[in-house]
Parts: C-alpha cells; structure tokens; sequence
C-alpha cells in the first residue's frame, strides 16, 4: 500500500514524541512566564521572541511534522517569514530613523496644525517620535 | 488508462495516484498558511512600529492584561494541539472512536480558550480599555495609551476569529469521522485541518509574549 | 474542407449550467477572459471620460468631485478587476495544464471558486460605482481615504475579495506545476510561460495577504477610528503606505512576469528559433519576483519616509533593473538570425520589446532620489507606468490572446484587420502616453482637474492619441467576436509551434490530450525541426 521513499507523508510518529513536545511546550511557557518577571532591560524581548521562537519550532517540527515531512513543506514555510521580516525590517527603516539624517525634518512644518491640536497635554515629542 | 476510480474511489480524474493528490493537498495548504503567516505579519509589523515608539507606554498598558489568563490560555492551546495531534495519529491508525475523542477534545479546549477571551474582552469593556476612538480609561501613563488595545484587540481578535474557524472544520470532521468517512487509507482532511490548528497555535505562541509579557 | 465538428470542451457538456458550474481549466479560462474583457471596456471608458476631459483646462464635461472619482474608478478597475487577473486567469488558466501535460490544474473546484469570487469582488466595485464611487485615487491613501463621504469602504471590501481570488489562483498554480507535470517534463524543460506564471504565483502567495490586512485595517480605522493611520491619535498616516505598497509593489510584477512568460514564447515561435538563454531567463523570473519584495519605498521617497530608508530603497531599486535588462537581451539574442515571420502575435511580442523598454529605462529616473522628487505624482509618473502596464502587460496579452486564440475557438481571426488594429493601437498609444511624459517632465501634477494653458496643446495631443487607440480596441473586438462566428477552422498547429498545446486538437477535447503525453525533445528545439512556411494551411 505504501511505497518505500525515505521521507513519506505517512510517517506515524511514536506517542512519545506528542507527548514530550507537549510537555516541553508547557515547561518553556512557564520559563517565559518566569523570565518576565525579571528585569533584563533590552534584552526581555529578545529572550522572550527567542522562547517563542524555540517552542514555534517544537510546534512545527514535531506537531505540524516537518521534521519527517519532505523538504519542500519547510521551505515554503521559511520563505514566509524571511518575507515577513523583509517587511518588517525595511519598515522600521523608515519608523525608527525619520530625522536621523536631517533633524529639520523631523520637525512639524506648522506646529500650529490642526493635527496637532488633539494631542494629550503630556505629549511633548512630534509625530512618530513617540517616546524617544 | 486513467481511470482509477475502480481502485481509488476518492481518487479525481487529474491525478494519478493516491499518493499524488494527497502531496497536492498537503502542499496547497502549507501555501495556505504561507498567505496567514502574512496576513498576520501585517499586524506584526504594527505592532513593531508602535511599541518602538512608545515603549513605556506600552509597558503600561499591557499591565491592564492579566498574566495568569494569558498564561491558561496558552496552556490550554498547547494542549489543544496535543489532542489535535493524537486525533491524527489515532486515524492513522484506523482507530476511528479514538479519534473522535481527540476531536472532541480539541474542540471543547478550543472553546474553553473562547471563554476565557470573552471574560478578558468584558473586562476591558467595562473598564473602556477599547481601541481607537472607543477607549475612555484613565490610569495608563504614555501617549496615545488606546495605541495599544488597538493592537491588542486587532491582533488577538483576528485570533479568535481564527479559532472560530477551526472548531467548525473540526465539528465536521468529527461529525464525518464518526459516520467512518475517514480512515488510515484515507484521512487527509483530518491532516489538513491538524496542521492549520497547529499553526494558530503558532501565532498564539509569538501573541502571548508581545502582549503579555513585555518585560 | 469542413470535417464533422469533434466533441471538444466548447460544445460538450452544453448549457449555461453546464458552464457555470464547470470544473474544466479551459472553460474557466473563457469564464475569467469574458469577465476581465468586461472589466477592460469599463475602464476604458472612464479613461476615455478623464482624457475628454482634460481637453480643457477648466470646468467641463463634470465637475471637479466627479473627476476624482472617475480617475480612482478607472484605476481601481484597471488594477484590481482587469490587468492582475488578465494573463495568469485567462491565458494562465487555459494553457498552463496543457504546457505540462496534466489534464487538469490540481484543484479544479478551487479553480472555480476563484472565479466566483472574483465576480463577488466585482459586484462590490460596481455596486462602489453606483453609488458614486470613492474619490481617493485607487491608492486610498489615509488620512484623506478615512475622512472623505465616497464611497471607499465597499470598493476596498471589493479589493479584499478579490484578493482570495488571486491567491487561490497562485496556490493552483504552484501546486499544479510542482505535481502535475508529465513523465520526463523535468524542471529545466518546462515551457518559460510556466516559469514566469510560477514567479507570479509566489508573488500572488506572499504579497496578497499584506492587501489584505491592509485593506482590513483601513476599513476598521474608517468605520470605527481606531487610530493606527491618524496622527491625531497617534497613528501614522505614512505606516498605511508602507503596508499598502508592500503589496503593490510586488502587484506590478503580478502584472508583468506573466507577460514577460508570454513574450519569451512568441519570440522563439515566431523566430522560428531555439530560445537564447533559457536558464537566464526562467532563473530572472525568480529573481524579478524576490527583488520586488524589496523596493516598495520608492513610490514613498516624498511622503515623509526617513532618508535612511529612501537611499536603501532606491539602491535597491536599480537592482530589479538587471533581471529585467537579462530579459531583454536574451530576448533579441534570440530574434538576432532568426526566421521572423511578422503574424499577429509577433507584433504585439514585438511592440512589448519596444515599448516595455521604454517604460523600465523611465523607471530609472523614478528610482533616483533627485529626480523622483521633481516627476512624482506628475504625469511622467504616469506615463512611466502605462508604458510599463499597457505598452508591456496589454500588449503581451493582447499578444498571447492572438497567439492562443486559435486553439482556445479552433477558428482563425482576420489578420489584415487584425494589423489595422495593432497599427491603431501601437500608434494610438504612443501619442497618447510619450506625450505625458513631456507633460510631466514640465510640471503638470496627476490626478489634477484644472491646469494651467500652458499644457493644454499637450493634453490635446494625448487626447487624440487615446480616441486612436480606443479605435483600435474596437476594431480589435469586432474581428476577434466575428471570427467566432464567421471564422476559417484553424488547425491544430498554425504556428508550428512546439510546446504541448500544440500537439492536441484546436480546440482541445475535455481531457486536453487522448493520452498522457511522454516529454522526451525540448520545447524550444527548432534548430532540430525543418523550417516550415509560415502561417496556416
């Protein structure tokens, strides 16, 4: 019924390693609870992304199986989120540094602008310079 | 020459084994899920951009989001996607009761993860923690504080409904299952809609921190 | 010589039924090619409407109100419902099976579900028109797309909808390529359309969804101002910008690399000549399709982005220019020493060469920082893309249209009328588009009503130039429905060309070919095939 390939999408995968994915899963969520809870400045959100990311993984190879799968599943996955970074790299480009280069620039034009006529009393910062 | 339909009753007339049309179903939703990796990547992005520039306000904010129901939350996805699993393995196995089970339990974790959004939604209604133009709390220090229920709202409703979407697929294929529709011969729906309920999973896995567990 | 007309996939199963709900590629392909000609004569004629317009710089003809939404509609529905669906639905859905000899795509319900969906996406655009459409530009760009009365909120629902139509149409497609391919079609054998309609797709997949999003999000912020787009609350109006040109960005090359597959073929058919580069070419597609993911700040470069991001935009810009220039070459590497035999489809093949040239090298002044701050939102701007879009995609189609059409309707069309026709056309767009560059280069704002007299003279030229090319479109519809009607059979090869299409009936029966075709020559090999006379018995 099943041919011989090394990798097959019929690759019935031991109860054990459902259940240990499981059970690692619900481990790093705790550790990330705990991690929270610390104050490590700058790098919160990067140890934070990177329990995500491992146990992303876990869900991935394991539960989604590709891991078993032929390389071709993962591959595509991949290339989505090479994309999304692509997106949100060059995006932060431009959010992160207008007025870098040129200060002038990151000054509104007419501060008397209707658009800014709403802003809360606490609001200091120009536009898309939020908390800097 | 091409007519399977002796052999392979499921089989449709443009392919030419079994083997094949499940590979093509497989692949076409892993681009399915490519296309929701980017969907939601757009609120990733806004995400990115409104935390860069407010991060106090951010910090304040998500204080209003409680740690604990997020932490169930994301237990209970977790274990949904264990029970999604072994509903897939059980059919594998031509064990068609078991994976009913699986399904169901699936199903009822799925929904328990709808409760506890529902009394998260309510409580920040009743305290007019809303996104845009809706928001009237007063206690979040930063600029601009409804910034971030925009995105809480905008990102972890495009979840649920996610998840809405699931447990209907999932309803029909416990009902198909029980009626023996599927079977270790036969059981690519089953897959399918496992590896589209492990990837929300996924995105709840990336969710939870940024919203929850900003440092 | 009439032999007894064979059941082929036009006249069996019979009934309107029979077609509406259809899960044959070919039918969809007509299903889609009727709804997107429909789609084409709407725009059209709204760009008829701008161009009489602007015969006169001041009030005439509508008031200024109406104009902009006359120009948003005729873009909205040039973008959405005519030019991104056009190749790989119509022509992409009706050959694409049979150039790798599958019988069918691999997900025939699919297939047609997108094409409902389409026309659901279709209704809301025009039920949008109805009710006055939206003035915005096709664009929508915030903050004047959430505040404005129009009617945005339908046309961008129609968008939203018509978004899933074109990604279950790449998912097909990808799917379709990687698994249905005939014994011994291997990767490097298959035909360079189906290379270019797979770097379409990949762009269809990824670049959509962000569409969608977009769409989503600017709906949400109009009917309930959640604030991400409005700098009164905090948002970013530039933010809507970055997520609506990240997907139309990578939209443009969903337009042209299928015209680009389609020019590839033309040119070694009607060379009569091995194709020059074929490697170059199908790995440029690829190349095309990953660079475009990366560029789309350029059309953002005086909206306020950060010069750290224009100058990495417009670097990257000039790189998506050397994919495209390999193109080019290996195309008239190919035509250099080749048998030209000049037929329809040839001609169109042909004016692209020209015509795309022009619109790419124009791209280079948008993409430079300097200039670009001097030609954005004036008609260099739009002259840039309509060279790019008409003078590169239309015409490809129009070419692959003339290409196929004997094998789509088993009938031949009129080729004295149909030369009349391109000569209106080729012409009547040069006048028409060159004339806007001059108009641009000199000042004169997009999207503008009124205008000072000094362009008058110009905007007169382009005027007269479209009224030639809409002549052109009508005599090009006349002999293509008359040849149905009253058209000489044509046989199953009148190109003599030799992808798989070929070797099966005009039309082509219901299972495409009586058995799976084996691969074993290349499809490009005419140096290994006599020189035949040209044209059809």
């Amino acid at each position: 019924m099943q041919t011989a390939h090394p990798k097959t999408d019929n690759h019935i995968a031991p109860l054990k390693i459902y259940l240990g994915t499981g059970a690692a899963l619900l481990f790093l969520t705790a550790v990330t609870v705990a991690l929270s809870q610390i104050s490590l400045g700058g790098w919160n959100v990067a140890v934070a992304l990177g329990i995500a990311t491992l146990k992303a993984s876990l869900v991935a190879l394991f539960f989604m199986h590709l891991l078993y799968d032929k390389k071709i599943y993962l591959t595509v996955f991949l290339i989505s989120v090479v994309f999304l970074g692509v997106f949100l790299i060059l995006t932060m480009f431009d959010t992160m540094e207008r007025g870098t280069m040129y200060e002038i620039l990151a000054e509104p034009i007419n501060p008397e602008a209707v658009i800014y006529q709403n802003q809360p009393p606490d609001s200091a910062a120009p536009i898309g310079q939020g908390g800097h | 020459m091409n007519d399977h339909s002796i052999n392979h009753p499921g089989l449709a007339h443009h392919f030419s084994t079994p083997q094949q049309q499940k590979e093509s179903a497989k692949l076409g939703l892993w681009i399915f899920l490519v296309t929701e990796v980017l969907l939601f990547g757009g609120l990733f992005v806004a995400y990115g951009v409104f935390r860069a520039w407010n991060p106090e306000m951010f910090y304040n904010a998500h204080r209003s989001l409680n740690v604990f129901l997020g932490a169930l939350n994301t237990v209970i996805l977790i274990s949904s996607s264990v029970t999604m699993a072994l509903a897939i393995r059980s059919i594998q196995l031509d064990d068609q009761p078991k994976t009913v089970r699986f399904l169901i339990a699936t199903i009822i974790l799925a929904a328990a993860f709808l409760v506890v959004k529902y009394f998260e939604y309510n409580h920040k209604i009743h305290l007019g923690q809303l996104p845009g133009k809706f928001y009237t709390f007063r206690g979040i220090e930063g600029t601009n504080p409804h910034l971030f229920f925009t995105i809480y709202f905008a990102m972890t409703g495009l979840h649920a409904l996610h998840i809405i979407g699931g447990m209907s697929v999932l309803i029909w294929l416990t009902l198909k299952t029980s009626r023996g529709r599927f079977s270790a011969e036969y059981y690519t729906p089953v897959e399918l809609a496992g590896l589209y309920w492990h990837f929300v999973d996924l995105v709840w896995i990336y969710l939870f921190p940024l919203l929850y567990l900003i440092g | 010589m009439e032999t007894a007309i064979k059941n082929n996939y036009l006249n069996s199963p019979r009934g309107i039924l029979s077609w509406l709900t259809t899960l044959d590629h070919k039918r969809i392909g007509i299903l889609y090619l009727a709804s997107v000609m429909f789609s084409f004569l709407l725009g059209g004629i709204f760009a008829l409407l701008i161009r009489i317009k602007l015969l006169v710089p001041g009030e005439f003809l509508m008031s200024a109100e109406a104009y902009n939404r006359v120009f948003t509609l005729h873009g909205a529905i040039m973008i959405f419902l005519f030019i991104i669906p056009s190749i790989p639905a119509t022509l992409g859905n009706f050959a694409l099976p049979m150039m790798i000899g599958a019988r069918d795509v691999a997900f025939p319900r699919l297939n047609l579900a997108s094409w409902y969906i389409y026309v659901a996406g279709a209704v809301f655009a025009v039920y949008s028109m109805v009710q006055g459409g939206a003035d915005t530009g096709w664009t929508f760009y915030t903050p004047y797309s959430t505040m404005t009365t129009s009617s945005v909120i339908s046309m961008t629902l129609g968008a939203f909808i018509l978004g899933f139509s074109s990604i279950f149409t790449g998912l097909n497609f990808i799917v379709t390529i990687h698994k249905l391919r005939a014994p011994g079609l291997t990767w490097f054998k298959l035909p360079l359309f189906v290379w270019a309609l797979y770097a379409t797709a990949i762009i269809q997949i990824l670049a959509t969804p962000v569409l969608g999003i977009t769409l989503l999000l600017l709906i949400l912020e109009r009917a309930f101002s959640i604030g991400v787009f409005n700098p009164a609350m905090g948002g970013d109006p530039v933010l809507y910008q970055h997520f609506f040109w990240f997907y139309s960005h990578p939209a443009v090359y969903i337009m042209i690399l299928p015209a680009m597959g389609i020019v590839s073929e033309l040119v070694s058919v009607f060379s009569h000549k091995k194709i020059f580069g074929y490697k170059a070419i199908a790995f440029s597609s690829f190349g095309i399709a990953f660079i475009s993911f990366l560029v789309w700040g350029h059309h953002m470069f005086t909206s306020g982005q950060s010069d750290l991001a224009s100058m990495i935009f417009s670097f990257l810009t000039f790189l998506v220019a050397i994919p495209s220039g390999i193109k080019v070459f290996n195309w008239l590497a190919t035509l250099y020493k080749g048998s030209i035999s000049f037929e329809t489809p040839m001609l169109y093949g042909l004016s692209f060469l020209f015509l795309f040239t022009v619109g790419g090298l124009t791209g280079m002044f948008l993409g430079a920082l300097a200039t670009d701050v001097h030609l954005h939102d004036t008609y260099f701007i739009v002259a840039h893309f309509h060279y790019v879009m008409f003078g590169g995609t239309v015409m490809a189609f129009f070419g692959g249209l003339h290409y196929w059409w004997p094998k789509i309707w088993g009938k031949i069309y009129n080729k004295t009328w149909a030369l009349v026709a391109w000569l209106f056309t080729f012409v009547g767009f040069n006048i028409t588009f060159f004339t806007q560059f001059i108009l641009g280069s000199r000042g004169m704002p997009r999207r503008y009503y009124s205008y000072p007299a000094k362009y008058e003279g110009l905007h007169e030229i382009s005027t007269i130039g479209s009224i030639v090319l809409g002549v052109g479109m009508l005599i090009m519809a006349i002999y293509l429905i008359a040849s149905l009607f009253r058209g000489r059979s044509a046989p199953a090869n009148p190109w003599n060309a030799l992808t798989l299409e070929w070797q099966t009936d005009s039309p082509p029966p219901t299972a495409n070919f009586a058995a799976t075709p084996v691969v074993t020559g290349g499809f490009y090999d005419y140096d290994k095939v006599s020189p035949n006379p040209k044209g059809d018995s």
